[in-house]
């Protein structure tokens, strides 16, 4: 560790990639697309009893301009299908979706022609969850797995 | 059968304007009456009751898909009279080839929206409608949802899905 001992005490080297990692993967806010009854267990899950704030992602966006993580929360019709998409487009790369509960994975119960069976049908899904609704617990799971996937992120140098 | 003194007021009163129009009476749970009439008196049994009984509330308009060979569609109008305190049921039987009801929006404003729903899930056409666009479903979707030949999960590719890529600006 020859650079470390010329810079003497209180520094330390480390990747690029490391460090934007670690601060993207604490700092995901979630954009909030509460379609149904799985938004209650979502709002659970940012208030004090689940408590995402302990993951770094108390920070519910309600602009998707200022939010990293899209949860879709409950059944999607094909009319709404096109605001979500609308907002998803307009959130800033990098940006991250969960399909939370069975409707936003599959289309669920509503087995119908009005909803979208799965928002993967327009959408790319991180993480999907099941349960109906799921519990605040999930949510907090799929959102570390979440984290460990941005944790394994790297540059576009080292793609080659 | 068990109908009511102001129910079986209006009924002989129905029954003496239009005669062999009313084609059944029905008491239903002890309280409400289902009267089936011809369909070409429809909207004048309507306005009868509107003007004679007092039946300015209106409560749904709504299909049905009986799915026989005749008279394969029922529209049944949901009306209460504040006078009387009683409730009817209208309702006429309608041939799969001839999907025409006369309007009722010049009755009840409420009936606006019910009747476009209606169209939208079964494909009545209502006469005289100011306003007949589909209520869910959009506007240029063929298929009328809540008949039976239609299939429960819809048509795919007949309602169009957001486009996968995003939006670019405009040349």
């Amino acid at each position: 560790m020859g650079l470390e001992s010329a810079l003497g005490e209180g520094f330390l080297t480390t990747k690029l990639d490391a460090v934007v990692n670690w601060s993207r993967a604490n700092a995901v806010w979630p954009m909030p697309m509460g379609l149904a009854c799985c938004a209650i267990e979502m709002m659970a899950f940012a208030g004090p009893k689940y408590d995402a704030s302990r993951f770094g992602s108390e920070v519910m966006r309600f602009s998707p301009r200022q939010s990293d993580l899209m949860i879709v929360a409950g059944w999607c019709t094909y009319k709404m299908s096109h605001a979500i998409r609308r907002v998803w487009d307009q959130m800033p790369d990098p940006k991250w979706c969960v399909a939370m509960g069975a409707c936003a994975s599959t289309g669920g119960m509503h087995r119908s022609y009005g909803v979208v069976q799965g928002c993967d049908n327009f959408l790319p899904v991180d993480a999907y969850i099941s349960g109906c609704p799921p519990r605040p617990d999930s949510l907090l799971n799929a959102l570390i797995k979440i984290q460990d996937k941005i944790k394994k992120e790297h540059t576009v140098l080292l793609d080659k | 059968m068990n109908i009511s003194e102001p129910h079986q007021a209006i009924i002989n009163d129905l029954q003496q304007k239009y005669p062999d129009k009313v084609l059944d009476v029905k008491e239903h749970a002890g309280a409400t009456v289902i009267v089936r009439v011809n369909r070409d008196v429809v909207h004048d049994v309507l306005e009868t009751l509107y003007n004679d009984h007092h039946f300015i509330y209106l409560l749904q308009v709504f299909g049905t898909d009986r799915f026989t060979s005749e008279n394969r569609f029922e529209v049944i109008y949901h009306i209460f009279s504040l006078r009387d305190q009683v409730r009817i049921f209208v309702k006429t039987w309608l041939e799969e080839d001839n999907l025409v009801l006369p309007t009722t929006t010049d009755l009840w404003k409420a009936a606006n929206w019910q009747e476009r729903e209606v169209y939208d899930m079964f494909g009545v056409q209502f006469t005289g409608h100011p306003d007949l666009r589909r209520m869910f479903m959009p506007e240029d979707f063929e298929y009328y949802p809540l008949r039976k030949e239609f299939p429960p999960l819809g048509i795919p590719g007949s309602i169009q899905l957001p486009s996968t890529t995003p939006d670019t600006e405009e040349d």
